[in-house]
């Protein structure tokens, strides 16, 4: 299991945000959190590379390993989790950089390259992230003007030149096209034979088709988590199977 | 067209209208400024002017060369106590913001905003000129100093803290520290503006006579040493204003327009150097 997580309660101040969670994921693997709106999806992603920490008063119980580590033991440093656990966000938010910026920043901060091997690592990066083609001819152009696919493209092309192991990413085509989705879910597709990814989507064809994996979140709870096709074909409970049938929510 | 419909049109209008009045009242102080200061001095502007030092009394010509540096030196002194403590000072209170201390320095940096100018040429008169017995540069240099300080604090805090959190996020999620975000990221993307923030407020201190009168005070020779009594443009344009003679009479315009001039020529420098940055926010 690439990631573990046991009975985790997560606080806003004194608002219950998660209780008792526990799920297990694997490695190289795609992972679907799925839920209405405000279920608290995007906490429970958020506290797997400790994001929630800069908000104050947040609190977490319970425990998540990665790779059997703690990571809310004492020891564990957030800035070195996070180049583990990389993140793509709901609103793409490039840097007011360049584009080749953009991607370099993660090594430049980190250490990792510079020169040659740095240009060489962005465009790897790229690449990976299927924009090469359209951005190569103006890399130095400001990452603004690209459009909203293209900017989310960036966004998860920055957190891959990293090299993280761990992929979360938050709605990562909630604000695309059909064209520009389907980029990104072929993309998601090619990038877990390297990494491990969890996705929060509202799209239920979208978890079905990406997903191996799905967790079915209900007001800060965890009410069902399985492979993906059974959690489709035959969901046990009651809740999900009203959920994905679009019965509420 | 119902009747709806055109009232929804004639206040929509009568909105416009008024708008574009009051734009006209605010601009027009400024346009007669500009207008009577240049009609006024671009008859006096000459080589001379910039290259000249003032003539001796019942003369006529000569210039304000030694006020020109003066004034130029003497900002440039405040900026360099202020432009650096001012932006530290605002990364720390938008880093810290909730804190007690970060609000005691957010008052205290409002109150000395609201201090008059004179007052604080009194205060530096008294630590930096009483103590050694003469009006200096390097006080003149102070008393702006701490003029520019708090605008600077409070505009670099404001802007800091405009960045949207996505952005912070952005460089956390990539391994970054507290700090590391702050100086790689928010930093340059509201810089923009703290530099025009900067820069406006180098403009208003540029434009301060009352601080000088007690520090700085004045000098008729060339002198750019920064322990002795140093010329500035505004100084030199009160002695002559209120002089009797109609020739300083047209040379204080001259040094007026100077004066706007230089402000001028430094924001639009400003403009210059951050459109790259600015460009980086909005794409074209
Ligand atoms: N910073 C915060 N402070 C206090 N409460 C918060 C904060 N962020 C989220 N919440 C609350 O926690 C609950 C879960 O929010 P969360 O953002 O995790 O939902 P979500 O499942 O991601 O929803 P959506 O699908 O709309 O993005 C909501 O009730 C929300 O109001
Ligand atoms: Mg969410």
């Amino acid at each position: 299991m690439k990631i573990t997580v046991e009975h985790l309660n997560f606080y806003y101040g004194a608002k219950k945000a998660l209780t008792d969670i526990s799920i297990e994921m694997k490695a190289n693997e795609v992972t679907a959190f799925i839920g209405p709106s405000g279920c608290g999806k995007s906490t429970f992603l958020r506290t797997l590379n400790r994001m929630n920490d800069i908000i104050p008063g947040a609190r977490v119980e319970g425990s998540v390993k990665i790779d059997g580590a703690d990571l809310y033991a004492s020891g564990t440093d957030a800035v070195l989790l996070r180049r583990k656990v990389g993140m793509v966000f709901q609103k793409s938010n490039p840097f007011p950089k360049s584009i080749f910026e953009n991607v370099a920043y993660g090594l430049r901060i980190n250490g990792m390259a510079k020169g040659r091997e740095l240009a060489e690592q962005v465009e790897a990066s790229l690449k990976a992230a299927a924009l090469w083609e359209e951005v190569k001819d103006r890399l130095h152009d400001p990452a603004m003007a690209l459009s909203g696919g293209q900017q989310q493209r960036l966004c998860i092309a920055r957190a891959l030149a990293v090299r993280p192991e761990v992929l979360l990413m938050d709605e990562p085509a909630s604000a695309l096209d059909p064209i520009a989705t389907q980029r990104i879910e072929e993309l998601i597709y090619v990038l877990k034979k390297d990494y491990t990814i969890v996705i929060v989507t509202h799209n239920m064809q979208q978890a079905a088709r990406v997903s191996d994996a799905t967790a079915f979140f209900w007001m800060g709870k965890l009410i069902e988590f399985g492979p993906t096709p059974s959690m489709f074909t035959g969901p046990r409970e009651k809740l999900t199977e009203d959920y994905i049938t679009g019965r509420f929510g | 067209m119902t009747f709806r419909d055109w009232r929804r049109r004639a206040l929509s209008s009568v909105m416009i209208g008024l708008s574009m009045a009051a734009v006209l009242a605010a601009l027009i102080p400024v346009a007669l400024i500009l207008f009577f200061v240049l009609a006024k001095g671009i008859g006096s502007i000459n080589w001379a002017f910039f290259t000249h030092m003032p003539a001796p009394v019942g003369e006529v010509g000569g210039g304000m060369a030694n006020a020109i540096l003066g004034s130029l030196t003497m900002v440039g002194l405040g900026a360099l106590i202020a432009v650096p403590l001012g932006v530290i000072a605002g990364i720390y209170l938008s880093e810290f913001h909730g804190s007690t201390f970060a609000s005691v320095v957010r008052f205290s940096a409002d109150t000395l905003n609201g201090v008059p100018s004179i007052v604080i040429g009194v205060f530096v008169y008294a630590i930096f000129v009483l103590p050694v017995k003469h009006f200096s540069a390097l006080a003149g240099g102070a008393a702006l100093g701490v003029m520019m300080l708090p605008v600077i604090t409070r505009t670099t805090e404001e802007l800091l803290r405009l960045v949207p959190m996505a952005l912070r996020e952005g460089a956390y999620a990539l391994g970054a520290t507290r700090s590391r975000a702050m100086f790689t990221v928010v930093l340059p993307a509201a810089l923009p503006g703290i530099l025009t923030g900067i820069i406006l407020a180098l403009a208003r201190t540029a434009g301060e006579t009352a601080p000088l009168l007690f520090t700085s005070l004045n000098n008729q020779f060339w002198s750019t040493s920064l322990n002795k009594p140093m010329a500035s443009l505004t100084v030199q344009v009160y002695t002559y204003a209120t002089s009797p003679s109609e020739d300083w009479h047209r040379q204080a315009w001259a040094g007026a327009l100077v004066l706007v001039m230089i402000v001028l020529v430094c924001s639009l420098a400003a403009r210059f150097a951050t459109r790259r940055l600015e460009r980086m926010h909005t794409g074209h």
